[in-house]
């Protein structure tokens, strides 16, 4: 598979005069279509790498290759067109001041004609299940509606790459889910690369690979299966997955379960089988 | 806050409601200057027959007009008593002292208050029937030939847009900040005028902070969406000017027209 990312020994400083790398000699590389956790405390330098990667902030040191082409003072702008990014904070990111606005504000900026723009908005809305919001306000939507369609805007610019700064972490359980799905369905539809930052335990099960970062270094890069064995999972900034907690409670109650990662089903499945052979 | 009617927006789909917001401003203006135009009982009839036709054409209770007149009532009574006994002139009906009230300060009392309540009348449909984006949006190409004099227009529109948009989200926080003081044993409104003010800060300060906050992270999210500046934009939302654009400003001219022919003939 083909490269769309690739950091070579990034390195970042928010004082020049300081020896505290927030982003401390990090290298690590995406495939096309692949989706990848960024996962470690606060504080670890996942936010900063995200903005590292879009070229929001400039790097001390290192070199960010964006599809082949290293990002440059020159060509970010250019480059910044592949990547779509949604932030933490769902009122802080509406820019518009109704959802069809909102949606239609990345693409004004790239002076994308009006009557495509038309066609692209709604299409984008029906994508996340936002169509009859249109006309709204932001001020009307919840979080995780005003989430939703800072999705749409990014849809509607058809990036390669779709970064998503901790975009959950401030939504209830049921609009973190909503958006989880939504952006697994645009990931396969369109062959999105996601890169997400995240504390969220769903979020990081889903991906293909998992970063974690502490104190501006990558610790480990390991799928989440292999990830989840971990004991020290909260050390990391991740929870422990229900199935895990549950397994490790059977264990010390002296049931046989094998040392691996279950996710749920496998784990029902595990136990009706166990049952069935004694 | 819900109780105030001014700057509020119903929303409805009368002829008003769909009239080009530029020409609902333009003629906003044009009216405040040609209700100076009459000066006798059928130039204010006329004009209170073309604001209460506008009125009726939009479709919405008289109700919200008049609950929009409430707040000025006071600088109305004001204006409209000292009227009423500091003009001089005509037959004196009653009089005390150097206060007077003639037949014509009754008069110009009387005029004074529909240029009032006209005027109010007016202001009140165009923010009724508008809502307060478009109104920016009207604004904002209506300021497009200052461009040619380094006017920057377009970052005036995106200001204007950017506070309305942020104004109901700043209430919000503002109301949580108030209440977060409260819990913590804060007294608003309580004591005397230093104290009072004093006992803002606590939440000015705070809410400083926080739209400090959000300009960064709005600042960031409109940069990762690709905005660099007015050049080479597109535009979304696109004013159409309508026969019926046409057809109010036509109409103001002419209630001008008569205005001032009537005014002539006297």
């Amino acid at each position: 598979m083909q490269k769309i990312l690739e950091i070579k020994n990034l390195t970042y400083q928010y004082e020049e005069a300081s020896d505290i790398y927030a982003v401390n000699d990090v290298s690590f590389e995406v495939l096309r279509g692949e989706w990848v956790s960024i996962i470690g405390r606060n504080g670890s330098g996942k936010s900063t790498t995200a903005r590292l990667i879009d070229g929001l902030m400039a790097a001390t040191s290192g070199e960010i290759i964006i599809d082949g082409q290293t990002l440059t003072a020159e060509n970010v702008w250019a480059l910044r067109q592949k990547i779509g990014m949604v932030f933490q904070n769902p009122d802080n990111q509406f820019v518009g001041s109704t959802v069809e606005d909102d949606v239609a504000f990345g693409m004004e900026n790239h002076g994308v004609p009006r009557e495509e723009m038309l066609t692209r908005v709604q299409a984008a809305l029906e994508r996340v299940n936002m169509a009859d919001f249109k006309t709204k306000e932001p001020a009307r939507l919840s979080g995780g509606q005003k989430q939703r369609v800072a999705i749409a805007g990014i849809v509607a610019l058809r990036p390669d790459i779709i970064i998503l700064d901790e975009a959950t972490s401030m939504l209830d359980p049921k609009g973190r889910l909503e958006i989880i799905r939504v952006v697994r369905e645009i990931k396969e539809q369109y062959g999105l690369t996601v890169i997400s930052i995240t504390h969220d335990l769903d979020e990081a099960s889903l991906s293909d690979k998992i970063i974690v970062m502490k104190d501006g270094k990558i610790e480990q890069i390991a799928t989440p299966d292999v990830l989840f064995l971990n004991d020290n999972l909260v050390d990391i900034g991740l929870d422990v997955p229900f199935s895990a907690n549950v397994a490790r409670e059977l264990r010390q109650n002296g049931l046989q379960i094998p040392e691996k990662y279950y996710t749920e089903s496998e784990l029902a499945d595990f136990l009706w089988q166990s049952l069935l052979t004694k | 806050m819900d109780k105030l009617i001014i700057g509020r927006y119903i929303p409805g789909s009368s002829i008003i409601h769909r009239l080009d917001p530029r020409s609902k401003l333009l003629a906003m203006f044009a009216f405040v200057f040609i209700i100076f135009l009459a000066n006798d009982a059928m130039g204010y009839g006329i004009l209170t027959v073309f604001t209460f036709f506008g009125v009726a054409l939009s479709r919405i209770k008289l109700s919200y007009f008049l609950k929009g007149l409430r707040p000025m009532l006071g600088l109305i009574l004001f204006t409209v008593i000292f009227q009423m006994l500091f003009t001089t002139g005509g037959e004196v009906l009653f009089q005390i002292w150097i206060l007077k009230i003639t037949t014509y300060s009754l008069e110009n009392a009387f005029y004074i208050f529909m240029r009032f309540v006209l005027i109010i009348f007016m202001s009140t449909l165009l923010t009724l029937t508008t809502p307060p984006l478009t109104l920016a949006d009207g604004i904002e190409t209506g300021l497009a030939p200052l461009k040619k004099i380094k006017v920057p227009v377009h970052e005036i529109g995106l200001m204007l847009s950017i506070s309305l948009r942020f104004i109901p989200t700043l209430m919000d926080d503002t109301t949580m900040i108030m209440n977060a003081q409260k819990s913590r044993g804060m007294d608003f409104g309580e004591g005397n005028l230093v104290q009072k003010v004093k006992s803002v800060i606590p939440i000015l300060i705070p809410l400083f902070v926080s739209s400090f906050r959000r300009a960064d992270d709005l600042a960031v999210a409109m940069e990762s969406r690709g905005y660099q500046g007015g050049e080479g934009r597109s535009k979304y939302r696109v004013l159409k000017w309508q026969r019926s654009d046409t057809m109010l400003l036509l109409s103001l001219v002419v209630v001008a027209a008569i205005l001032v022919a009537w005014n002539l003939l006297k």
